[in-house]
């Protein structure tokens, strides 16, 4: 018998990934420079989340989704009007800064504080979908700390594959080092998944989805409250980007053996 | 390649899934940004108006719906300045300082560029008038320019903007969309129109889950049918739809669309600590004219935040049929006048887009039952001024103005109502008046730059009144064929040796210098691609450019669409075809108008359809 599921999935924005990111230190501490300028997208962690919450809801009826999300009101406007026609949710939007520099503890606090007031939401079926990393330059900690907050113990980290038994039980694929999976079985919700990349494919974008979804976006928008984020004690004394070098070289008539033995003397060197 | 480049046959049936609509817009730009914020602001006045009552969902507001192509809303591709008289008029209090990249227009200089080189493609009488210049006006002369000691009035942007239309784009929407009216829906693109008889009753969705060609794969999802009352086509002058209108109702009797330029341009971020008496301040509009050849116009534009957009505009009557607009671009950087300037800067982004420049003579019918027709794809940007996207958001208002007007008269978006209200207000705006004084102003430039010149002032000194005549060819006739074949030989010698793009090997055999790569502002096309374009196509979908008959292309020596091709996504096979990597198409439109041999019956050998993806850039 099919279990009905209340997934909640956390999910941020962050500038698209083709971008050229450039960190700088604002008066308020390390930013990405023109961050309000570059398009914005559904953090890609949390969007394979969000694509495995939809599957988990099709496939077991009464479910339902709700993505919460914390960002600039225009911003995720934006970034909600892709995402929408994505998959079926009902968004709990709430206002605050972009970047990933903000304290993942009040980012937590206002994102649990969220979760607790979305109306109808029955803890016993809740599932906590999000990223277990972050294209954000977050410490890729804040979904952990949701957890806590709502008194989720039952967690699990780079969840590549969710499958449902028949007793409302589930088991779950952890991803582990050597490229080989921990296999846990969970008694039920309440339990929190942090998704690698998942198995499915990214949805095609559906009007129809998109409309449907529509009707809880934009008010869901107008009414979202600004979250108290400032965490006044915490400092960065720097910030920068992985470093990035591209070594580009035209050889002509050059042997595979002597292509070889380069590369082997390249990658012996790293 | 062959195989997977030709039009599809017909389609098989599917079920569709269908959906009505009061109002759908295809499109977003400034043209449809007009539209929906005029409309939104007369919603916005009385929700409760009964006029506003959908139609296609009883007891709803009025259903508004625009389906755009590109991934995201802010990825436009112009840095413009514009006199922005309508989009003043829309935002009375409008303060540039909201929209990133906005400043008020304050100086404005037009340059006339030597070649400093001696490799572009000068006449006689052109070289006589340089080197008369050189020697007789040498005290005009700084850093191989030689500055117009007097800007013609046409040409003036007093009192306007300089703007990023990404950025712009962008600022529109959210203050659209944000009033909870009208729903703006991004990487959709539109595959055809709805016709029935002589009327549009709405659009279709391309296909998703398709391969090259257009066949259902696993995941596949028919495109759905958007039925509307009304269907607003503002997808440019390359855009599917009105592509679609044009082959279905031809063009009004005498227009053709013969005239056409590439304009591609960069985004520079200037170093800090820029002197104070930095002659590149906010807001400073340079206009050039004469290099990197003479039919090319280049641009300066000063954003806030030692950001500068820089570029060029390559036309159709460009004869050479090895025109490549990326490396031309890198040689108008780096004309002494604006090298000094940016040497030190970086290449932030880097983009392109076709401009259709027939004017008024290639106005399509603007109305028709069902369907309306704004922005530049309705023949509104004016070709004197060189301007077109206030003109744009200008009939967009002008429609919505129209469709307020009908609503309270509770009259269908008929053919007859249209055309005495959308149709009369355009008649009767500056947009009108603009487009009949630049009408023949481009006329000479067929001719020769310097008659074009005289053409061109001609027409802009008297308001349009006097102007020569022309006869002008359709694109492909403009090509004059023989102007590479002296360095053809050589130059795919240098090609095949080197593995460089044949129109790249024919500058280099013609004189232009090896580009100095400096992996920071002058980087590689490829390179642009990943560092400035970020240039992306989502899985799924279609190929949009085909080719009619690859026979042709095979006989083809000039492979002017490959030279044109901004992002390098027509590459030349080794059967001596093109082919197609949608991955790197940033949607100019380049390669429709740039084909040397047309089927019989046909502009051009290739068709640009309905496709997803391109630029990834918000600061274009």
């Amino acid at each position: 018998m099919p279990t009905a599921f209340h997934i909640v999935v956390c999910a941020g924005i962050v500038p698209d990934p083709l971008q050229s990111l450039e960190p700088v230190m604002g008066p308020a501490g390390p930013a990405l420079k023109n961050e309000m300028l570059l398009p914005a997208v559904l953090d890609p962690w949390a969007a394979s989340a969000l694509y495995e919450a939809a599957h988990l809801a099709a496939t077991n009826p009464g479910s339902k989704v709700w993505l919460v999300s914390m960002a600039p009101k225009a911003k995720l406007q934006q970034v909600m009007m892709t995402v929408a026609q994505k998959a079926a949710f009902e968004l709990v939007a709430v206002d605050g800064p972009l970047g990933g520099f903000i304290d993942a503890h009040a980012t937590a606090a206002a994102l649990a504080d969220a979760i607790s007031a979305i109306p109808g939401l029955d803890r016993t079926k809740l599932l906590l979908f999000g990223g277990w990393e972050s294209a954000s330059r977050g410490a890729g900690v804040t979904l952990q700390l949701i957890g806590e907050r709502l008194s989720l113990f039952d967690q699990f980290q780079g969840v590549d594959q969710i499958t449902v038994r028949e007793d409302g039980s589930f088991e779950v694929l952890e991803r582990v080092e050597g490229g080989q999976h921990q296999v846990s079985i969970c008694s039920g919700a309440p339990a929190l998944l942090g998704w690698a990349t998942g198995n499915l494919p990214e949805p095609r974008s559906n009007p129809q989805v998109g409309m449907a979804n529509m009707r809880t976006v934009m008010p869901a928008l107008q009414k979202a409250k600004p979250a108290a984020v400032a965490a006044p004690g915490l400092h960065y004394d720097a910030a920068q980007l992985p470093a990035q070098q591209r070594q580009t070289r035209v050889e002509k008539d050059m042997t595979p053996e002597d292509i070889a033995r380069e590369l082997v003397a390249w990658i012996g060197a790293e | 390649m062959s195989a997977e480049t030709q039009i599809p046959e017909t389609q098989p049936a599917v079920d569709r899934a269908a959906m009505d609509v009061d109002i759908a817009c295809v499109g977003f730009g400034p043209a449809t940004g007009g539209f929906l914020t005029e409309l939104t602001r007369a919603w916005t006045e009385n929700p409760a108006d009964p006029a506003f009552e959908s139609r296609a969902i009883p007891g709803m507001p009025l259903q508004v719906l625009c389906y755009e192509r590109a991934d995201d809303l802010a990825s436009g591709v112009s840095g413009v300045v514009t006199r922005g008289h309508g989009i003043r008029a829309s935002f009375p209090a409008l303060n540039p300082a909201e929209i990133p990249m906005a400043a008020d227009v304050r100086t404005e200089r037009v340059f006339y560029l030597l070649d400093p080189i001696g490799a572009s493609r000068r006449s006689a009488l052109l070289r006589l008038g340089d080197a008369v210049l050189r020697t007789a006006g040498r005290p005009l002369l700084h850093d191989s320019a030689f500055e117009l000691p007097w800007t013609p009035a046409f040409l003036h942007k007093h009192g306007g903007l300089v703007l990023s239309i990404g950025q712009f784009n962008q600022w529109v929407a959210s203050q659209v969309m944000g009033a909870g009216f009208a729903q703006i829906w991004p990487g959709s693109p539109v595959a055809s129109a709805l016709f029935e008889n002589d009327a549009v009753r709405g659009i279709r969705l391309a296909d998703q889950g398709v391969d090259k060609q257009g066949t259902p794969t696993d995941g596949f999802m028919p495109g759905m049918d958007v039925r509307a009352q009304l269907t607003v086509v503002a997808d440019g002058p390359v855009g599917s739809i009105g592509q679609a209108l044009d082959a279905y109702l031809g063009l009004p009797q005498g227009h053709a669309r013969r005239e056409w330029a590439l304009g591609m341009k960069f985004v520079l971020e200037l170093p800090e600590n820029q002197p104070a008496d930095s002659p590149l301040q906010p807001g400073t509009v340079w206009h050039t004219f004469g290099f990197p050849e003479p039919e090319i116009f280049g641009f300066l534009y000063v954003h806030p935040d030692r950001l500068v957009s820089v570029g060029i505009f390559l036309p159709s009557w460009l004869g050479d049929p090895a025109r490549t607009s990326y490396r031309y671009l890198q040689h108008f950087i780096q004309h002494p006048l604006l090298w000094q300037h940016l040497k030190d800067a970086t290449l932030r982004s880097w983009g392109a887009k076709s401009l259709e420049e027939s004017g008024q003579h290639g106005e399509p019918f603007l109305s028709g039952n069902g369907f309306a027709r704004i922005g530049e794809g309705s023949g509104s940007t004016n070709m004197l001024t060189g301007s077109g996207v206030d003109e744009a958001w200008s009939t967009g208002v002008q429609l919505a103005q129209s469709v307020v007007e009908l609503l309270h008269q509770g009259k269908p978006f008929t053919r007859e109502n249209l055309a005495s209200t959308y149709e009369a207000r355009r008649r009767a705006s500056e947009v009108e008046r603009g487009a009949r004084e630049a009408r023949n102003a481009r006329n000479g430039f067929q001719s020769g730059f310097v008659r074009g010149l005289v053409g061109m002032a001609l027409a802009g000194l008297t308001g349009g009144k006097l102007s020569l005549g022309a006869h002008i060819p359709p694109p492909a006739n403009q090509l004059r064929h023989s102007a590479a074949s002296l360095s053809r030989e050589k130059a795919a010698a240098l090609a095949i040796e080197d593995g460089r793009p044949l129109h790249d090997a024919l500058m280099s055999a013609r004189g232009w210098p090896e580009v100095p790569f400096d992996g920071r502002l002058l980087v590689s096309h490829q390179d642009a691609l990943l560092l400035g374009g970020k240039v992306q196509a989502m899985p799924g979908f279609a190929d949009h450019v085909v080719f009619r008959d690859l026979g042709l292309c095979a006989c083809c020596e000039d492979h002017t669409c490959v030279a044109m091709c901004s992002g390098q996504a027509i590459t030349l096979g080794s059967n001596g075809v093109p082919s197609f990597e949608r991955e790197k198409c940033v949607h100019c439109g380049a390669c429709l108008w740039n084909c040397a041999h047309p089927p019989a019956g046909y502009d051009s050998n290739l068709q640009f359809l309905a496709g997803s993806g391109g630029l990834h850039s918000a600061e274009n």
